[in-house]
């Protein structure tokens, strides 16, 4: 029976497969906190498809504007979508050429509303965002969801991040944490990730950002420790097991 | 490959409680700060409660998307107002507005439990208790969110309001004064907290009052 919707109606079954159902290559946790001069923000740069690791080599950070720092995990190619859009919203609020610049309040409200406005029309954009950055001395961090749930906080995680990371930052984040210290406990957060979650790899970036701009490290792996007396000799008292 | 049906859901539950408790010439209206989603805590410093006009305020919990949403809406809405009447709206009006704008999301609803509470325009206190699809009732106080089959029952053997059903119409509003209200909030939102996982952290209350609007926070259990 031939359907009378035109090809590109959103109306009936055929607009079913162009909503999205599934996510297919995904990023896993980005973990971000405030610090003495703006945010610090860590991601690894694995892109999954599935359980294999097929892309290695995936910036899931990106600045956003003058004062904006943007983390995803979930589906790549929705967070390049999202560049895309942040592009257009960014070049539009600089074409103006009036001196002012969108901070990261204003850019997170955006997402939120980018974010919830896809999940009315029941196909989502599959991302968790980290939005921090830092305007006029005052440091800003958000994250919203897939659904549209957002909030601001001292610290934030995506994913696996808020079971593993955010209860270690809970217990050791402070005011004012210093460069160093801000580093330290966010590989802490990003070796426990490592070992925990399989998704992770271990090749992160860690990017910064303050009044001056965003800068990201190189691509960089973490020292892990292996040496626990139950992995040594394991087969000692069974032999024959691995 | 069979059809894949879709596997995520667009609503989600972040817990919360709300009450409010109307007086002669007050209104409290308070809820906790803690964001949850599932077993995890997401934040616990997140205000569920929106000033929509002078002398009225909203406290709503369910799904946070949906509850900032409607609260981004009546805002615009009540900018409007002020625009095209030159004046504040009243309690009464925004709570026919925010019942109206539930109601319009009737077939994809916003999952959001709110209470309604402020002064009317003779300075009395009222309360409006709805559901998430914009049912709604004057009441002297009422609880909603996680914690309301918790805290519900307690306000009613404290405050229990005589039936509407009776003659001669008695008054709703509560004969307590402000500092006492505001004590019970704080008693029943500390006992909520022992046994609603998702109340908890720290308390956020407004009280209205012909002053203005006060507001006050009260530490509740993290765990």
């Amino acid at each position: 029976m031939a359907s009378k919707q035109p090809e590109n109606s959103l109306l009936g079954p055929e607009a079913d497969s162009q909503r999205t159902l599934y996510p297919n290559v995904t990023g896993t946790s980005v973990v971000a906190l405030k610090y003495k001069d703006g945010i610090l923000m860590a991601a690894d740069m694995g892109g999954s498809y599935g359980s294999t690791l097929r892309y290695k080599n995936v910036e899931r950070m990106k600045a956003i504007g003058k004062h904006s720092l943007l983390g995803a995990s979930g589906e790549i190619s929705d967070f390049q979508e999202i560049l895309r859009y942040l592009d257009d919203l960014i070049l539009y609020d600089n074409m103006w050429d009036d001196g002012n610049s969108l901070g990261p309040k204003e850019v997170h409200n955006y997402l939120t509303r980018l974010m919830y406005n896809r999940r009315n029309k029941f196909n989502p954009l599959w991302n968790s965002l980290v939005l921090g950055g830092i305007k006029n001395g005052e440091k800003y961090l958000g994250t919203v969801s897939m659904i549209g749930v957002n909030f601001e906080d001292d610290h934030v995680a995506t994913g696996f991040g808020n079971h593993l990371a955010r209860p270690i930052l809970r217990q050791e984040w402070h005011e004012n944490l210093s460069f160093e210290d801000g580093v330290r406990l966010l590989e802490k957060c990003m070796r426990v990730l490592l070992y925990r979650d399989r998704s992770a790899i271990n090749k992160l970036q860690i990017a910064k950002i303050t009044e001056e701009g965003m800068t990201i490290s190189q691509p960089y792996s973490l020292k892990t420790y292996w040496e626990f007396s139950a992995f040594e000799n394991p087969t000692q008292g069974a032999v024959g097991s691995w | 490959m069979p059809k894949q049906q879709a596997n995520w859901s667009p609503y989600d539950n972040n817990g919360g409680s709300c009450v409010a408790v109307a007086g002669a010439d007050y209104c409290v209206i308070a809820a906790d700060t803690r964001m949850s989603t599932g077993y995890n805590i997401l934040t616990r410093d997140y205000s569920k409660i929106c000033k929509l006009a002078d002398k009225c305020v909203m406290a709503s919990s369910g799904f946070q998307a949906d509850v900032k949403a409607l609260q981004k809406h009546l805002a615009a809405r009540h900018l409007i107002y002020q625009h095209q009447h030159n004046k504040q709206m009243s309690c009464p009006a925004m709570a026919q507005l925010l019942s109206n704008t539930l109601y319009y999301k009737r077939f994809f609803p916003y999952y959001s439990f709110n209470v309604l509470g402020g002064l009317d325009n003779e300075g009395k206190g009222c309360v409006f208790t709805y559901d998430a699809v914009g049912s709604y009732e004057k009441v002297g106080y009422s609880s909603q969110g996680s914690g309301s089959t918790l805290i519900m029952p307690f306000l009613d053997n404290q405050l229990k309001s005589p039936s509407p059903l009776l003659l001669p119409v008695q008054d709703a509003v509560t004969p307590l004064a402000e500092a006492e209200a505001v004590d019970l909030v704080k008693t029943v939102f500390a006992s909520a907290s022992e046994r609603d996982i998702y109340t908890g952290d720290k308390l956020e209350i407004v009280v209205i009052n012909a002053d203005g609007i006060g507001r006050e926070y009260m530490d509740l259990r993290k765990d």
